[in-house]
């Protein structure tokens, strides 16, 4: 098996062209899952393309509309860069610890699509879409739609994800809940994202994304477009409403971090505090 | 398998080693800086902790492959510099040390701290070190130990 550094772009797709491999940015994820006994190597089934000096993907650009992130950009860059909404620098904050954001990058927790990855909810919430690429063509997905399962995602074995664009809205009101073990270095039980502009006691935008809660992150667009359009007030009388519908879409498992019963009470407390904290 | 080049504690060192064996275990086996530390091996506990072009990162999580043309430091490097020598008085006047295990993961990233930011707060320490474990001290002599170098060492970082 030989592994493979590429020194750019090109050369990897090229690789990846010619037999797959499993991609490595930081290695946060891999190397763990993969690890071997003691000190000896890691078990990789595949080679292993290593793409965390790809100085070509490490970049935040910005434009009037969207802010475009290349795959190898560390989780510490983002929460450090200005343009990095506030809601995303929310989450990557309370993301494992400060070693770990220096290595971890935002399209390996895309790739590792972990029920419980804490940028996921944000960045469905934040409607972000996934680049990928092969040797002849890019393509562009919604991230919703690349995260299809626990671990699965829909990337062909010749591509590679090499950006993630997140559009530019405005949003008025934030709130990030992550409830875990401790504040640094731990998995979900649930995480919580809620967005919205609201203009003049009316609402323009609603977004509520759950993590942790279900295979994939939970984002329902129909729920939200009933809140659209309403007051505050009126969005607020209607709230057991909202929580219900929200309800049948929150379906968590008990494992070793949290239980069911525990992770849908705490969801429908959220989600509620979010409805009241609007009026704010 | 490919001849991994980069600095190592300020010499440049080559390795030809497979690709994705961690840089911990290189580092200790290797190398012989057995002052990296494996505590759990999955990013928890900040033993293993070096900085890497100057920032803290988990060496049991970095295959070597990725420090290739990049500069590395482990607690013996950083043992033979001024910086160290401040927080070594500091950690030791203010008790920060009782079994040592954790002390060479913890004296990293109070570096990497101190260098990103020279005054930090309370709160700004707790989140600087919030990747390190330490079952010994209850943390709040590493935290006084941090304060103390940042005024001790003022205009060193």
């Amino acid at each position: 098996m030989v592994n493979v550094i590429p020194k750019s772009l090109k050369e990897a797709l090229k690789f990846l062209q010619e037999k797959p491999y499993t991609i490595i940015a930081g290695g946060t994820d891999l190397m763990v899952q993969k690890r071997g006994w003691s000190s000896t190597n890691p078990e990789f089934k595949q080679p292993v393309l290593f793409i965390a000096n790809l100085a070509e993907l490490n970049y935040v650009k910005v434009d009037s509309k969207a802010i475009f992130i290349g795959a190898t950009t560390t989780l510490s860059t983002l929460l450090n860069h200005p343009s990095i909404p506030d809601i995303y620098k929310d989450a990557l904050f309370e993301m494992a610890s400060v070693g770990i954001r220096n290595s971890a990058t935002i399209a390996g927790n895309i790739a590792n699509a972990s029920p419980a990855g804490d940028s996921l909810p944000v960045l469905y919430a934040l409607n972000a879409v996934v680049v990928v690429q092969n040797i002849e063509r890019k393509r562009e997905i919604a991230i919703k739609d690349f995260i299809t399962g626990v671990r699965k995602i829909t990337l062909q074995e010749d591509e590679m994800i090499t950006e993630i664009i997140i559009p530019k809205d405005v949003f008025t009101h934030r709130k990030w809940v992550k409830v875990g073990g401790r504040r640094a270095d731990a998995i979900s039980k649930i995480s919580f994202v809620g967005l919205a502009n609201i203009k003049n006691k009316k609402i323009v935008d609603f977004r509520i994304a759950l993590g942790a809660v279900a295979p994939t992150v939970v984002r329902q667009e129909k729920i939200e477009a009933q809140c659209i359009g309403k007051t505050v007030e009126e969005l607020q009388n209607n709230i057991e409403d909202i929580v219900a519908q929200y309800q049948q879409f929150i379906v968590p498992i008990t494992d070793q971090r949290s239980t069911k019963a525990y992770r849908e009470q705490i969801s429908h407390n959220i989600i509620v505090d979010f409805i009241k904290s609007l009026s704010k | 398998m490919e001849t991994i080049k980069f600095t190592l504690n300020h010499k440049v060192v080559e390795v030809e080693i497979n690709e994705t064996k961690r840089l911990l275990d290189v580092l200790r086996e290797h190398f012989l800086l057995t002052g990296v530390k494996e505590g759990c091996g999955e990013g928890e506990c900040g033993a293993c902790a070096v900085l890497l072009d100057g920032d803290i990162v988990n060496s049991c999580m970095v295959p070597i492959a990725n420090v290739k043309d990049h500069d590395v430091v482990t607690i013996e490097g950083y043992s033979k510099t001024k910086n160290f020598e401040v927080l070594k008085e500091a950690y030791a006047e203010e008790g920060a040390v009782q079994c040592g295990f954790c002390t060479p993961g913890m004296m990293i990233a109070s570096e990497a701290l101190l260098r990103k930011n020279p005054h930090p707060t309370e709160e700004d320490i707790k989140n600087g070190i919030s990747g390190n474990l330490c079952r010994c001290t209850g943390y709040n002599m590493i935290i006084k130990a941090v304060q103390r170098a940042s005024k001790s060492g003022e205009g060193l970082w």
